[in-house]
C-alpha cells in the first residue's frame, strides 16, 4: 500500500476518532449524575470539536477551542463546583403527566426539525468559484484589524464589563474570617 | 470519479452539529441544577460554532469571515460563563442551594 492510498484511510480514522470524542463527550456531559463528570464530558467534547475544526482547515480555531473552552471555561466551572455543592439528588419517579408532556414535546420537536430541514434542503447553497482569501492566520489577523476592527474593540469592552460585573455580583457577602 | 472522503463533505459536520444541539436542549430540560444547565448551554454554543465553521469552510466566499465570527462567539461564551458562575455563587450564598426547584420566591 503506497502513501497516496493510505493517507485518506488514516485521515478518515482520525476524523472518526474526533467525531466519536465529540459525541461521547456531549453524552457524558448531559447524562452523568455527578456534575464534575459532566464538566469532564464537556472538556472531552471540546477536544473532539477541536479535531473537527482542524479538519475544517482551521488549526487556529482548534487551538483556540482548547485554550478557551478547556483551559478557561471548564476550569472556571470546576471552581464553581468547588464553591457550591451541585451534586444532584436522586431523580424522582416520573409522573404520568410529565411523561405525556415529554412525548408530545418530542414529537413536536422532531416534526419542527424535519420541516426546517426540508425547507433548507429546498434552497441549494452554491459553492463559490473562487475564494477571497486562503483562511490562514494572516488572513484572520488582517480581517480582525481592518474589516472587523470595530467588533474587535467592542468585544474587548464586553469582556471588561463581564469581568467587572462578575466581581461586583460575587463580591458582596464575603467577609474576612 | 470517487466521491470526496467523509471529512471533505459538509453532511457529517452538520449532523454532528445537530446532535450537539439536541443533546444541549435535552440537558437544559433535564438538569435540575444551575451549573448543569450552564454546561448544556455551552454545548448549544458549540453546536452553533460548528455549524458556522462548516458553512464557512464549504460555502463561504471568504474563509476568514467565519473564523473571526466563531472567535467572537468563543469570547462571548467565556464572558457569559464568568457572569453566570458569579450569579450562581451569589445564588448559592443566599439560598444554600442551586437547585432550580428551590429558587421559587417569585412563584405565584
Amino acid at each position: 500500500m503506497n502513501s497516496s492510498s493510505a493517507a485518506p484511510f488514516l485521515l478518515t480514522l482520525v476524523f472518526s476518532v474526533a467525531v466519536l470524542t465529540a459525541m461521547g463527550g456531549a453524552l457524558i456531559a448531559v447524562l452523568s449524575h455527578r456534575i464534575i463528570r459532566s464538566v469532564c464530558g464537556l472538556a472531552l467534547c471540546c477536544l473532539g470539536l477541536a479535531g473537527l475544526y482542524y479538519f475544517l482547515r482551521s488549526p487556529f480555531l482548534a487551538l483556540m477551542e482548547i485554550l478557551i473552552y478547556i483551559g478557561a471555561v471548564c476550569v472556571t466551572i470546576v471552581f464553581a463546583v468547588m464553591l457550591a455543592e451541585p451534586d444532584e439528588p436522586v431523580p424522582r419517579a416520573h409522573r404520568v403527566g410529565s411523561l405525556v408532556w415529554a412525548s408530545v414535546l418530542a414529537v413536536a420537536g422532531v416534526l419542527l426539525f424535519w420541516g426546517l430541514t426540508r425547507l433548507t434542503a429546498q434552497a441549494p447553497v452554491t459553492v463559490p468559484a473562487s475564494r477571497a482569501s486562503d483562511g490562514s492566520v494572516a488572513a484572520i489577523g488582517l480581517a480582525l484589524l481592518t474589516t472587523y476592527g470595530m467588533a474587535f474593540e467592542m468585544i474587548s469592552l464586553v469582556l471588561l464589563v463581564a469581568i467587572l460585573g462578575a466581581l461586583a455580583v460575587a463580591r458582596p457577602g464575603r467577609h474576612k474570617p | 470519479m470517487n466521491p470526496p472522503p467523509l471529512f471533505d463533505q459538509p453532511t457529517p459536520y452538520l449532523t454532528i452539529s445537530a446532535f450537539l444541539l439536541a443533546t444541549g436542549v435535552f440537558g437544559l430540560l433535564r438538569r435540575p441544577t444551575l451549573i448543569g444547565m450552564l454546561i448544556a448551554g455551552e454545548l448549544i454554543f458549540s453546536a452553533a460554532s460548528l455549524n458556522l465553521m462548516t458553512f464557512n469552510r464549504f460555502f463561504a466566499p471568504d474563509p476568514a469571515v467565519g473564523q473571526v465570527f466563531v472567535l467572537f462567539i468563543m469570547g462571548l461564551a467565556a464572558a457569559e460563563v464568568a457572569i453566570a458562575l458569579s450569579i450562581i455563587i451569589a445564588v448559592y450564598r443566599n439560598y444554600r442551594s442551586i437547585k432550580t426547584t428551590d429558587l421559587a420566591d417569585l412563584n405565584g
